[in-house]
C-alpha cells in the first residue's frame, strides 16, 4: 500500500465528503421533519428534490436561450435559481400531503409509505414525461456558469472550485435560517409542538394541519435547494437520479437520530465523509479488488447495521410509539 | 346458476373465437383474458369453473400461442408474475410485513442456476459446466432452498424492526444484492457484472413440443402448485397466526404465538416462491444479468399484490395479470401505434403527429403506471379489488371498526422491544 498516496489525497477527499455530507444533510432535513410531526417515511422526498434540480436546470437553460446567462452577475443568478427550485419544490411538498397522504391520516402506518412509494414512481415518470414532451430529452445537463469553474490550487493535492465553497457555503446558510427558524420563532414553537403532541398542540389554539403544511413546505424548500446545488455541483440530471441520493439521506436522518434536526445535519456530514472515504480508499486498500462501486453497498449496510444496533440513531432521540 | 354457467362458457368460446379470428388484435386477447374473470366470478359449480378453466390454460391458451408466438410469452409472464405476486402476497398480505426488496429472492433464484447452468461455472470453479438440461429440476429444488436461506438470514436480523424500518432494510437489501450482482466479476468473476450471464442451459425438450410451450406448462405447472400450498398455508394454523401477526402483533404475542419464528417462516415461504421462479426465469430468457432485479420489479409486485388485494389469492393472481398485461401490451400496443401514426403523419386537430416528440413511449412508463396503482388503491380501496372475504365484511372503510389492515399502530412496539 502506498501510505504517501493515502495521504496526499486526504484533503481532496475530505472536501469530497463535506460537500456531500451537506448535500445529504439537506435533504435530510426532509425527511426528518416530516418524520418527527407524523411519523412516517415520505418515501416522495427524494422526487421532491429531483424536481428543484429540474426547475434549477430549466431557468438556467431558459436564460441561456436568452444569451442574458453570461451578461448576469453569478450571485444573482444563484440565488435566483435556489428560490426558484426551492419554491417549485416546497409547493410541490405540499401538494403531495394535501393529496395523497392527508386522506391516509390515521390509518395503519404502512398505507401512507405505500401510497407515497406511489407518489414516488408517479412522479418520477411526469417528470420524465414532461420533459420529454418539452425537450425531446430528460437527461439534463447544468449550463455552466463560468466564475463557478474557476479553481483554487491550495497544495499540490487539493484544489477548490467556487461552486464547491459555493455549495457548502449555501448549505450553511440555509440550516442556519431553519435553525433560527425552527427554534427562534412562534411558528417554529407550533411546529415543534405539533411533533410533541398533535392533540395538545391542538388544544393550544395551533392550527395542526397549516403546521403540518407548513413542515412539508420547510422541509420540502431544502429539498429543492439540494436539488439545485445537486445540479451545480454534479452537472447530469435525469428523472430517476433522486433515488439513490434520497436512499442515503434517509440513512443519515436515521444515522442522526431520525426526528432530530441537528442529527440529520451530523448524520449527513458523518455519511458524506464516510461515503468520500469509502469510495477513495477501499480500492486503494485492496488493491482494486473492491472499488468505489460498493459505496452504494457501504451505505445501505451502514442503515442496516445502525437500525439492528442503534434505532435511536448517534444522538438519541427517543422515538415514539403511537401508542 | 345455468344462466351464468351459460355465460361463462359463452364468454370464454366467443372470446376465442375473436382471438382466433383477429389473431394480431390485442383487444382480442383482452377479450379472452377478461373470460377467465369472468369464469372465476360467476356462481357455478366447482367442477364446470376448473372445467373451464384447465380447457382455457391447458388447451386454447396453447392453441393461441401456435397462432401467435408473443400471447404465449405474455401467458409465460404473466405465470411467472403471478407466483412472484402469490409469494409477496404471503410477506405482505397476510404476515403485514412489508418487503420491498422482494426482487433479490427472485435474483438469487436465477443466478443459482444461471452459474451452473452456463459456462460461467467454469470460470468460478473450474471445468464440468454448463450442467445438463435436466439438473434444471434439481435446481429448482435448490433455487428454492437458497432463497429461502437467503430470507432467513436477511430476516433474523431485521425482522425485530418496526414496520416502516422494515421497508427501508428491505429496499436497502434489494439494492445490495443488485450491486453485488453487477460488481462481482472481480475480484473473483462469480455474476460475470453487467454483462450478465449467457447461454444459460434449459430443461431437456420433450419432442412433441416446442420450448415456448414447453416453459408456458413448466409455469403453469409451478403455479398451480403454489396456488395449491397457498391456500393450504392460509387456512392452516400457520396462516392464522400470520394474519394474527398482522392484525396485531402484542395480542399475537400474548396469545402464544411465535413471533420471530412465524416471521421468518413468511419471509422464507415468500422467497421461495420467488427463488424457484427465478431458476425458471434464467432458463426461459437464456441471458440474465442485473437490470432484470432493480427496486422497479419490487414496486412492480408490490402493486400486482396492493391491486388485487392484500392477502387474497385470486386477488394477487388478478392483479399480477392485470398490471403484467398492462405493461407488455396495453402500453407497448399504445407505443407502437403512436409510432405508427407518428410515422404516417397524421392531423388530430390540427397538430401534425409527426412533431409529437420521440422521447415520448408510453411503454417506457411503466413507473407512473405503478404509482397511480398505489396511490389510488391506498385511498380509495385499501383492500384491493378482489379483497379476502372476511375483510369484505369488515368493512374497513369506516374508521376503526374493521381493524387495521398492516402493522396496527400500538402493535409496533411488540417486536422491537
Amino acid at each position: 500500500v502506498d501510505v504517501q498516496l493515502l495521504i496526499d489525497i486526504f484533503p481532496q477527499v475530505l472536501l469530497d465528503g463535506i460537500i456531500l455530507g451537506f448535500m445529504y444533510a439537506l435533504i435530510a432535513l426532509g425527511y426528518t421533519m416530516v418524520y418527527g410531526v407524523l411519523e412516517f417515511i415520505n418515501f416522495a422526498h427524494s422526487e421532491i428534490f429531483v424536481v428543484g434540480a429540474f426547475v434549477g436546470v430549466e431557468i438556467l437553460l431558459a436564460l441561456q436561450a436568452q444569451g442574458i446567462l453570461e451578461g448576469l452577475p453569478w450571485p444573482v443568478v444563484l440565488v435566483l435559481v435556489l428560490a426558484a427550485g426551492m419554491a417549485a419544490s416546497g409547493g410541490l411538498a405540499v401538494l403531495i400531503e394535501r393529496t395523497a397522504y392527508r386522506p391516509l391520516r390515521g390509518a395503519p402506518r404502512l398505507i401512507p409509505l405505500i401510497s407515497a412509494i406511489g407518489v414516488s414512481f408517479f412522479l418520477q415518470d411526469l417528470i420524465r414525461l414532461v420533459e420529454s414532451l418539452w425537450r425531446n430529452a430528460f437527461n439534463l445537463v447544468y449550463p455552466t456558469i463560468e466564475p463557478l469553474n474557476v479553481r483554487f490550487e491550495l497544495t499540490q493535492t487539493l484544489d477548490v472550485s467556487v461552486k464547491s465553497l459555493v455549495v457548502i457555503v449555501a448549505a450553511l446558510l440555509m440550516l442556519w435560517a431553519l435553525h433560527v427558524l425552527v427554534n427562534r420563532t412562534r411558528i417554529g414553537k407550533a411546529i415543534r409542538a405539533v411533533a410533541e403532541d398533535q392533540a395538545a398542540a391542538s388544544l393550544m389554539g395551533i392550527n395542526v394541519n397549516r403546521m403540518i403544511s407548513l413542515t412539508f413546505l420547510i422541509g420540502g424548500a431544502m429539498g429543492g435547494a439540494a436539488g439545485v446545488l445537486f445540479g451545480v455541483q454534479y452537472g447530469l440530471i435525469n428523472p430517476y437520479t433522486g433515488f439513490i441520493p434520497g436512499l442515503k439521506a434517509f440513512t443519515a436522518a436515521v444515522l442522526g437520530g431520525i426526528g432530530n434536526m441537528p442529527g440529520a445535519m451530523i448524520g449527513g456530514l458523518v455519511l458524506g465523509l464516510l461515503e468520500a472515504f469509502a469510495a477513495s480508499y477501499m480500492s486503494l486498500l485492496t488493491h482494486g479488488a473492491f472499488g468505489a462501486e460498493y459505496k452504494d453497498i457501504f451505505a445501505f449496510s451502514m442503515l442496516i447495521l445502525i437500525l439492528i444496533f442503534r434505532p435511536k440513531g448517534l444522538l438519541g432521540e427517543v422515538v415514539r410509539e403511537r401508542a | 346458476v345455468i344462466a351464468q354457467a351459460a355465460l361463462a362458457i359463452v364468454g370464454v368460446a366467443a372470446s376465442t373465437w375473436t382471438v382466433w379470428a383477429f389473431p394480431r388484435s390485442i383487444l382480442a386477447f383482452l377479450l379472452f383474458q377478461a373470460s377467465l374473470l369472468v369464469v372465476y366470478l360467476v356462481r357455478v359449480p366447482r367442477w364446470l369453473r376448473v372445467a373451464l378453466g384447465v380447457l382455457a390454460l391447458g388447451f386454447i391458451m396453447p392453441g393461441i400461442g401456435t397462432v401467435n408466438g408473443y400471447y404465449l410469452e405474455v401467458a409465460t409472464q404473466v405465470g411467472i408474475f403471478v407466483a412472484l405476486a402469490l409469494g409477496l402476497n404471503i410477506v405482505v398480505g397476510l404476515a403485514g410485513l412489508l418487503d420491498l426488496g422482494y426482487v433479490a429472492f427472485f435474483a438469487v433464484g436465477a443466478y443459482s442456476w444461471a452459474i451452473f447452468g452456463s459456462p460461467q461455472g467454469n470460470v468460478v470453479f473450474g471445468g464440468g459446466f454448463p450442467l445438463a438440461g435436466w439438473w434444471f429440476f434439481v435446481f429448482l429444488v435448490v433455487g428454492l432452498l437458497v432463497a429461502a436461506g437467503t430470507g432467513v438470514l436477511l430476516g433474523l436480523p431485521v425482522l425485530r424492526l418496526r414496520g416502516d424500518y422494515l421497508a427501508i432494510v428491505t429496499l436497502g437489501f434489494g439494492e445490495v444484492i443488485r450491486v453485488l450482482a453487477n460488481n462481482l466479476d472481480k475480484p473473483i468473476n462469480l455474476t460475470n457484472g453487467p454483462k450478465g450471464i449467457t447461454p444459460i442451459a434449459r430443461p431437456p425438450l420433450p419432442e412433441f413440443l416446442s420450448y415456448p410451450l414447453y416453459l408456458y406448462f413448466l409455469v403453469l405447472a409451478i403455479v398451480v402448485v403454489v396456488i395449491l400450498v397457498n391456500r393450504r398455508l392460509e387456512a392452516s394454523h400457520i396462516g392464522r397466526a400470520w394474519e394474527a401477526i398482522r392484525e396485531d402483533e402484542l395480542a399475537a404475542q400474548a396469545m402464544g404465538v411465535p413471533l420471530v419464528r412465524l416471521k421468518l417462516l413468511a419471509f422464507a415461504c415468500g422467497a421461495s416462491f420467488a427463488g424457484v421462479m427465478g431458476v425458471l426465469f434464467a432458463a426461459k430468457q437464456v441471458f440474465i444479468n442485473p437490470e432484470s432485479f432493480t427496486f422497479l420489479e419490487s414496486i412492480g409486485v408490490l402493486a400486482m399484490v396492493i391491486l388485487g388485494g392484500m392477502g387474497s389469492i385470486p386477488g394477487a393472481i388478478m392483479g399480477a395479470s392485470v398490471v403484467t398485461v398492462l405493461n407488455l401490451q396495453v402500453l407497448k400496443g399504445l407505443s407502437l401505434w403512436l409510432n405508427e401514426l407518428r410515422n404516417a403523419g397524421t392531423v388530430i386537430l390540427g397538430y401534425n403527429l409527426a412533431n409529437l416528440p420521440t422521447q415520448l413511449e408510453p411503454a417506457k412508463y411503466e413507473r407512473m403506471v405503478f404509482g397511480v396503482i398505489l396511490v389510488l388503491m391506498m385511498i380509495f380501496r385499501p383492500e384491493g379489488i378482489l379483497p379476502v372475504r372476511r375483510r369484505q365484511l369488515e368493512a374497513f372503510h369506516d374508521g376503526d371498526a374493521g381493524g387495521p389492515v398492516l402493522d396496527a399502530p400500538g402493535a409496533a412496539g411488540g417486536g422491537a422491544r
